[in-house]
């Protein structure tokens, strides 16, 4: 009871504090400066004004974000089975697999806009581009991590390669993958957003949270603007959620990482 | 005539690599239905044997037969128990017991049949949904033993399966290992760096020295099966426990 209370209680507390902090630093700067850090009242204002338009935005990006999160999913999981193999396809992939990762948003996003053209198709593959590679990393340390007396076990057992690797193998790396997930869930919406600036579209109503972020900024509606930044963090946070239950769904009876049923 | 033998070693060496020898010339026989325990100190090559045994590792030199045939052949008629329980930690105790059946596609009604027959065998069956982590250190390897009888084997190759469980605990499964043995009926390889525990168990004890891994001794064990607590109490007993741990200390004298 205590526990659950604590778990509530410290979040709460440090939500205050926050809050105070920020409603602080507002009237702390002179008032011709105040425009720089409406208060959280604000905030909540533009939010409950701009809804349906926010609401928009975010569904739009949304899309974008789930298409090319699903797709780094199938991608890197695909690609992580091959990379188990052996070391060698390992040390032959990776600086290429790492040269998308570290290849800035901004510049890959004009490239997407000429193979896919502007919108949703380039808000995915930007996305993708962002979400893939912790999920491959993750996912191949994962398989290639498998308990060796496992992997004896099924030896002895004459288990086939497909056996090892579906039975042993995919439900073992789990842990890792859920992992791989969780930064990429977080990563997915941050490079939706980035993507909708350099290469979404508005068109049909098309224009997600970035798109929206431009718009504020460029009508030096802050409060909007902030209100744009909040929406994305609840993206973020939902994305991340559903991560979450899924994992603790498929990990609460058996890993380590989760209390044990019977306490 | 004499019964052919189920298990035969004639002269096998075995090094990993380009290492030093592991098992230098190692030659006995094992009869169907013999109880053996393998005593020796660290690095005398026990487990190296057991590994040959099962096919797990190749060897050098020599012959290795388990039923007339090589272990690869035979790999259908051999278990293996590791020194940890080795269970897969997402899988209840039905699921992980059931693994050599999924693995050999055995169908779902001899599965189930078979599952519920070895978990009553070591008395689990009221923990069948649990999952490992919910068990304790004996009830985790009374499971990898289940897993082991699954696809009834005709010999069991047992790594020191119970050396890292408390005294107590440790008696009382080598009193259930007996009782299980004589329902099932396998031959038995047992690795131990107990004497009390091999002479309990075996009816033949293999005394190994190392640098590099050889067969010392062998010690009839002629105690009666079945054994119980009882068996331990006898002067018999005390008497073997201390003539073959006379024997180890010669060993791991020389190996000083």
């Amino acid at each position: 009871m205590t526990r659950k209370l604590n778990t509530v209680l410290f979040p709460a507390l440090t939500g205050a504090v926050v809050l105070a902090l920020w409603y602080g630093l507002h009237f702390f700067l002179s008032e011709d400066r105040r425009f720089l850090l409406p208060t959280p009242g604000a905030v909540l204002a533009a939010l409950r004004d701009n809804a349906p338009f926010l609401a928009r935005a975010a569904w739009n990006t949304s899309q974008g974000a789930l298409l090319g999160f699903a797709l780094a999913v199938f991608v890197s999981f695909t690609l992580a089975l091959l990379l188990s193999l052996s070391p060698i396809v390992r040390a032959s992939l990776y600086p290429y697999l790492m040269a998308l990762q570290l290849t800035p948003l901004p510049i890959l996003a004009p490239i997407c806009v000429i193979w896919v053209g502007a919108g949703i198709n380039s808000v995915a593959l930007l996305t993708f581009a962002i979400a893939f590679f912790p999920l491959v990393v993750n996912t191949t340390q994962g398989l290639i991590s498998t308990d060796r007396n496992l992997v004896e076990l099924f030896r002895l057992y004459r288990a086939s390669r497909w056996q090892q690797l579906f039975l042993l193998r995919v439900p073992s790396a789990l842990p890792y993958f859920f992992t791989g997930l969780r930064i990429a869930a977080t990563l997915a919406p941050i490079g939706a957003v980035v993507a909708d600036m350099n290469a979404g579209s508005s068109a049909g109503d098309g224009g997600g949270l970035g798109f929206q972020a431009i718009i504020y900024s460029s009508q030096a509606k802050y409060p909007a603007l902030y209100a744009t930044a909040a929406t994305t963090c609840l993206l973020g946070f939902v994305f991340n959620a559903v991560i979450v239950i899924v994992a603790r769904y498929s990990l609460q009876n058996w890993h380590d990482s989760y209390e044990r049923p019977d306490k | 005539m004499a019964a052919s033998p189920i298990v035969e070693f004639k002269d096998v060496t075995k090094r990993y690599g380009e290492g030093p020898v592991v098992l230098d010339r190692v030659s006995f026989t094992a009869q169907s239905g013999d109880f053996i325990g393998l005593i020796g100190p660290s690095g005398c090559g026990k487990s190296t044997l057991l590994r040959l045994l099962a096919g797990l590792s190749p060897l050098n030199e020599g012959s290795l037969r388990v039923e007339g045939t090589t272990p690869d052949a035979a790999a259908a008629k051999l278990a293996f128990v590791f020194q940890e329980p080795t269970l897969l930690p997402w899988l209840s105790v039905a699921g992980n017991v059931e693994v050599p059946q999924r693995l050999h596609r055995i169908g779902t009604a001899e599965r189930l049949a078979t599952r519920n027959r070895v978990l009553e065998l070591v008395r689990l069956a009221e923990k069948a949904d649990a999952y490992p982590r919910q068990l304790s250190g004996g009830q985790k390897m009374r499971v990898s033993l289940a897993r082991a009888l699954a696809l009834a084997p005709k010999v069991m190759l047992l790594d020191e399966p119970f050396g890292a469980l408390d005294e107590t605990t440790r008696e009382h499964l080598n009193e259930e290992l007996l009782a299980i043995r004589q329902q099932e009926a396998w031959t038995a390889f047992f690795v131990t760096h107990s004497v009390a525990e091999a002479v309990f168990l075996s009816n033949r004890i293999l005394v190994m020295s190392a640098n590099p891994g050889r067969i010392h001794t062998e010690i009839a064990v002629p105690l009666p099966y079945p054994r119980t607590a009882e068996t331990r109490l006898s002067s018999e007993y005390q008497s073997l426990v201390a003539a073959v741990s006379r024997v180890l200390r010669s060993v791991e004298t020389v190996g000083a």
